[in-house]
C-alpha cells in the first residue's frame, strides 16, 4: 500500500486546530486540557509534599497513602474511576473534560508531590533555622526562603513530569475528550490512512513535548546564572 | 431517615468478582497483563542497552542514531505508539504478513512493540546514564589490554554499568507494568480490558474497577519487593547511580 500524506494537509485545521488548540464545533483541545492540569498538579503538589513533610501524623499518614496509592495503579484505572465514581457518588454525569481534568490533577499530583518533596529536602536545614530565627513564620518561611530554592533544584524533574503530563492527556481520548489524538482517530475514521494520520500527531507531540525541553534548559541556565549573579551581587 | 451517602441508589454485587466467567475472565487478564510486560520488557532492555551503549560509542554515526532513537519514541505519548503500532505499520506490509498477524494475536504484537521500543527509548537513557557514571579510565585499560571496543562494553563496562542502574530500571519497569493497561485501546484482553468487559456485561463497574485496581496495586507491590531484594544484593558498596527517577 502506498502512503499518501495528502490526507494531513486535506485535515490539518481539524487536527491541529480543533485537536490541539480546541477551537471548533467540539470544544477539547489538547493544551486546554494540559495546561490547567500542570497548574493545578502543581498546587495539589504543593500541598501533597508539605504533607507528606509535616511533623503531624493526621497530615503524613493520609499524604503519604495517596501517594503509595496513586503510584501502584495505572493512570487509565484512575480515569476510569472518575468515570464511573462521579455519576453514583453525584447522580449527575460529568461531561468528559472535567472527569479528565480532575483525574489527570489527581495522578500527576502524586508524581509531582514526590519530586516537590525531594525539592525542599534538597534545600538546607540551615535556611529553614535562619528564616525562622528573622522571625518568618512557617508560610513566610516556605513562601519566600524554602520554595524559590527548591523550585530551582526541582526544575529539571520537575519539566520532565510536566513533559509526561502533556503526553498523558492522549488518555483523555480514551473517554471521548477531543483532543489530538481523538481527531486523529475521527479523521482516520473517514479517511482510514491510520499510518500517515498517527505519524502526523507522533509529530505534533514531538514537536511540543521537545520544545518543552529545550524550553526548560533555557530556564535552567538563566535561573542558574541569576542566582550566580544574585550571590555576586550580594557578596561585592 | 438518614440520606444516603451515595445519592443514587446503586446495589453494590460483589459477587460477580468471583462468579464464572467474571472470575475467570480477571485471571486471564492477569495472565495476559503479566505475559504483555514480560515479552515488552525483554525486548526494551534489548533495545535499551544497545542504544544506551550507543549513545556513549566513540562513532559519530552510532551516537546519533542513539539519539535520534531516544529522542523521537521517548518524547511521544504511548497511546498514539499503540495505535500507529496496531492500524498503522501492518498496513506497509505485505498482505500475507497481514494475514499472518489477523490470525495471531496481531494486537498483542503490536501491544508488544509499542511497549518495548517506547520503554526502550527510556531505558536507553538510564544504561547511558549509567554508562556514563563508570569511570572512564575503566574503557581505556580494557582497550589497553587488547579488547576490541565491543568486548570492552561488553565484558567491563556494562557488567559494572548494569549493576548500577537496577534502582532506576526496576522504577521504570513498573512503570511498564502500569502502561501495559493501553494495550487495551487496541482490545488486548490484558487487566484493563477484562475490568471493563466485566462492567458493560453486568454493569458493576464500581466492583469491576475496584478488582483491577487490587489487582495493579498487588502486583506493584510484588514487583517492587521482589527488585529491592536484587537491588540489595547486586548493588556496588560504595557507587551508587541516580537518575531515571520520573514517572509513566
Amino acid at each position: 500500500m502506498t502512503l499518501d500524506f495528502s490526507v494531513i494537509a486535506d485535515n490539518w485545521r481539524f487536527l491541529v486546530v480543533q485537536g490541539l488548540l480546541g477551537i471548533g464545533a467540539f470544544g477539547g483541545g489538547t493544551l486546554a486540557l494540559a495546561v490547567p492540569t500542570i497548574v493545578l498538579g502543581f498546587l495539589l503538589g504543593v500541598g501533597v509534599a508539605l504533607g507528606r513533610l509535616s511533623s503531624r501524623a493526621w497530615l503524613r499518614r493520609p499524604a503519604t497513602l495517596y501517594v503509595e496509592l496513586i503510584r501502584g495503579v495505572p493512570l487509565v484505572m484512575v480515569v476510569f474511576w472518575f468515570w464511573f465514581f462521579i455519576p453514583i457518588a453525584t447522580g449527575v454525569a460529568l461531561p468528559q473534560y472535567w472527569v479528565a481534568l480532575v483525574a489527570f490533577v489527581v495522578f500527576e499530583a502524586a508524581y509531582l508531590g514526590e519530586i516537590i518533596r525531594a525539592g525542599i529536602q534538597s534545600v538546607p536545614r540551615g535556611q529553614v533555622e535562619a528564616a525562622e530565627a528573622t522571625g518568618l513564620r512557617y508560610w513566610a518561611t516556605m513562601r519566600f526562603v524554602i520554595l524559590p530554592q527548591a523550585v530551582r533544584n526541582m526544575l529539571p524533574s520537575l519539566v520532565t513530569q510536566f513533559i509526561i503530563l502533556v503526553k498523558d492527556t492522549s488518555l483523555a481520548s480514551i473517554i471521548g475528550y477531543m483532543d489530538l489524538t481523538k481527531a486523529a482517530q475521527t479523521v482516520n475514521q473517514r479517511e482510514i490512512r491510520p499510518f500517515e494520520l498517527y505519524l502526523f500527531i507522533a509529530v505534533v507531540y514531538w514537536i511540543l513535548t521537545y520544545g518543552m525541553s529545550l524550553g526548560s534548559r533555557a530556564l535552567e541556565r538563566r535561573m542558574a546564572a541569576g542566582a550566580t549573579r544574585r550571590i555576586a551581587e550580594a557578596g561585592s | 431517615m438518614p440520606r444516603p451517602f451515595l445519592a443514587l441508589a446503586y446495589q453494590f454485587q460483589w459477587s460477580v468478582l468471583w462468579t464464572n466467567p467474571y472470575l475467570g475472565w480477571l485471571l486471564w487478564g492477569l495472565l495476559t497483563t503479566l505475559a504483555l510486560t514480560v515479552a515488552a520488557w525483554i525486548l526494551a532492555t534489548a533495545l535499551g542497552a544497545f542504544f544506551g551503549a550507543a549513545r556513549t560509542a566513540p562513532s559519530r554515526l552510532l551516537r546519533g542514531a542513539g539519539t535520534v532513537y531516544v529522542e523521537f519514541f521517548r518524547n511521544v505519548p504511548l497511546l498514539v505508539w499503540m495505535f500507529l503500532w496496531y492500524f498503522g505499520v501492518p498496513e506497509l506490509l505485505p498482505a500475507a504478513v497481514q494475514d499472518w498477524l489477523n490470525r495471531h494475536h496481531g494486537e498483542f504484537i503490536a501491544a508488544v512493540a509499542a511497549l518495548g521500543v517506547y520503554h526502550g527509548a527510556r531505558m536507553a537513557e538510564i544504561v547511558r546514564a549509567g554508562i556514563q557514571s563508570v569511570p572512564g579510565t575503566l574503557m581505556e585499560a580494557a582497550l589497553s589490554t587488547g579488547l576490541t571496543l565491543v568486548q570492552a562494553y561488553r565484558l567491563v563496562v556494562l557488567p559494572i554499568a548494569l549493576r548500577l542502574i537496577v534502582p532506576p530500571i526496576t522504577n521504570d519497569s513498573l512503570n511498564l507494568l502500569k502502561n501495559s493497561s493501553l494495550a487495551l485501546t487496541i482490545s488486548v484482553a490484558e487487566t484493563t480490558f477484562m475490568t471493563r468487559q466485566i462492567e458493560s456485561y453486568t454493569a458493576k463497574g464500581f466492583e469491576a474497577i475496584t478488582a483491577g485496581t487490587l489487582i495493579y496495586l498487588v502486583l506493584c507491590l510484588g514487583v517492587s519487593t521482589i527488585l529491592s531484594r536484587v537491588e540489595r544484593r547486586v548493588a556496588i558498596p560504595g557507587l551508587i547511580v541516580r537518575g531515571g527517577g520520573a514517572a509513566n
